[in-house]
């Protein structure tokens, strides 16, 4: 498995061969504040890199959830559609919200790593 | 124009708040608990809100001063017992709302409590229908703080004595450190609870007395969450110009008596609109499912016809689900009637509920 990659539009990513597993990060869940509200993409449904793929939304507002890379939507998870708070308590890991079948791995190139996406969430938010 | 602060902005830096510019303030928005928590810690607690950023009109006057509001409020105004308030509303002569107040009638004249993003033009507003004839004050040196939920009663008994006896929409002065406090039971959140008029120099120390008594400073996301649940109207959104109060579904707070007599300002469209009807009027609005229905959300009947539109939405936590208000044809204002909500592109099934979505019993002089 590979490291996890990051967006500037606070998303996760983590490849496990040509399957890659999507949610929005721990800084994204701190800004957006309670999430009450979730939609997640069709399964079967193609995707393009930096388009929108989902919904979340807190009690102030509603925010996009954009896909870091292009792929068919091959799993979601009914989990946080059921219970969005579920987001806020552990957004990188059980609270993903889609799965992919990506079609081009050099996608993952564009993508900051840990350090860089701490370094940017920090800057951008001050 | 620089953005003013309160007199409790230290104390919510103190309690890591989040702020937001609202009305030309720093306001809190929510504090680290976040919204969901700080909405359900007011309705099962008690929670404290900031609203010092709302205007405290005192006008001071007699008999004069009371037949010259009447003829600008549609209340009756002679018969209000001292210290007892009243819901009301600001309009223009074609009946449009400029702004919602609460009015009380106090022993030295009246006290207005006004929208923040309203009260200078309100303030302009009465001083010219009133020529000149009284002294208004619209008061900077008071701050003004709301204690709401069913913990409330006690907490602010223990700092303030005597408070717990006073009825639903009354008032009295009280004392604190020897300052004179105005206090009503009353509020804006659908639970019993207070609101507290004291000089900016103590709420400070009078805040923090609260919440080591255990009640918490609570930000303008719950309290937006809790008045949209008890189906309250935020002026701006659910209210404006270009809404009467008999389209607002408010037509309770219009004194029978004066409608009979007609002499106030706007009082004509406003017995037209009883006599006749009116064409749009203001619903409650429950989403099937989670989806939330924001402001300016377009509603649709069941011939996919645009029939009006969400004026207040978001996610209500003691409901656990979505919760809205907005305009619909008065033809399709009926409970239960099915609409439907247009949410990014997509139509939504919904249906036409009544107010509030949240209640609770205050505890008493219901009125």
């Amino acid at each position: 498995m590979s490291e996890v990659k990051y967006s500037k539009e606070h998303e996760w990513i983590k490849l496990d061969g040509d399957v890659a597993t999507i949610g929005i990060t721990k800084h994204a869940t701190e800004m957006l504040g309670d999430i009450v509200f979730a939609e997640l993409p069709e399964k079967g449904s193609s995707v393009q890199k930096d388009g929108t793929a989902g919904v979340v939304e807190s009690t102030k507002a509603a925010s996009d959830v954009y896909t870091p890379v292009s792929g068919e939507v091959v799993d979601t998870n009914q989990a946080i559609v059921d219970d969005p708070s579920k987001i806020n308590q552990d957004p990188e890991d059980s609270a993903w919200f889609f799965k992919l079948k990506i079609k081009d791995p050099s996608e993952m190139d564009t993508l900051m790593n840990k350090d860089d996406y701490d370094k940017f969430a920090k800057e951008t938010s001050a | 124009m620089e953005t003013k602060k309160t007199s409790l902005y230290q104390l919510h830096q103190d309690c890591n708040a989040k702020f937001v510019e609202f009305a030309g303030y720093q306001m809190p928005i929510q504090y680290s608990e976040g919204i969901v928590e700080e909405h359900k810690f007011t309705r099962n607690h008690s929670g404290i809100f900031d609203v010092s950023h709302m205007g405290q009109l005192f006008i001071y006057g007699g008999e004069d001063l009371i037949k010259d509001l009447e003829k600008i409020f549609p209340l009756d105004l002679k018969n209000l017992k001292l210290n007892h308030s009243k819901y009301s509303f600001l309009m223009d002569k074609d009946a449009g709302i400029q702004d919602d107040l609460i009015i009380t009638k106090t022993n030295e004249g009246f006290l207005i409590i006004l929208n923040a993003a309203c009260k200078d033009n309100d303030f302009k507003i009465l001083k010219e229908l009133l020529k000149e004839k009284y002294k208004m004050v619209l008061d900077e040196n008071r701050s003004l703080i709301a204690i709401q939920g069913p913990k409330s009663s006690e907490i602010l008994n223990d700092v303030i004595n005597g408070v717990k006896d006073l009825n639903f929409m009354s008032g009295n002065w009280f004392k604190f450190e020897n300052q004179k406090v105005y206090i009503t039971r009353s509020g804006y959140t659908g639970e019993d609870g207070f609101e507290i008029s004291i000089a900016n120099d103590f709420v400070d120390q009078l805040t923090r007395e609260l919440i080591n008594k255990g009640s918490k400073l609570i930000g303008l996301g719950a309290r937006d969450t809790l008045r949209l649940e008890a189906g309250l109207c935020l002026y701006g959104h659910d209210l404006d110009k270009d809404k009467t109060p008999v389209e607002a579904n408010l037509k309770w707070a219009i004194s029978k008596e004066r409608i009979s007599k007609g002499d106030f300002i706007g009082s004509d469209i406003i017995i037209k609109q009883l006599n006749d009807g009116v064409s749009k009027i203001r619903v409650g609005i429950k989403p099937e499912g989670r989806i939330i229905a924001r402001e300016k959300t377009k509603i649709f009947n069941q011939s996919d016809v645009h029939i009006g539109e969400i004026t207040s939405g978001t996610f209500g936590p003691s409901v656990n689900g979505p919760v809205a208000m907005g305009y619909v044809e008065n033809e399709f204002s009926k409970k239960n009637t099915k609409v439907f909500l247009e949410v990014r592109g997509k139509k939504h099934p919904a249906s036409i509920c009544s107010l509030p979505f949240y209640k609770k019993s205050y505890v008493k002089g219901v009125n």
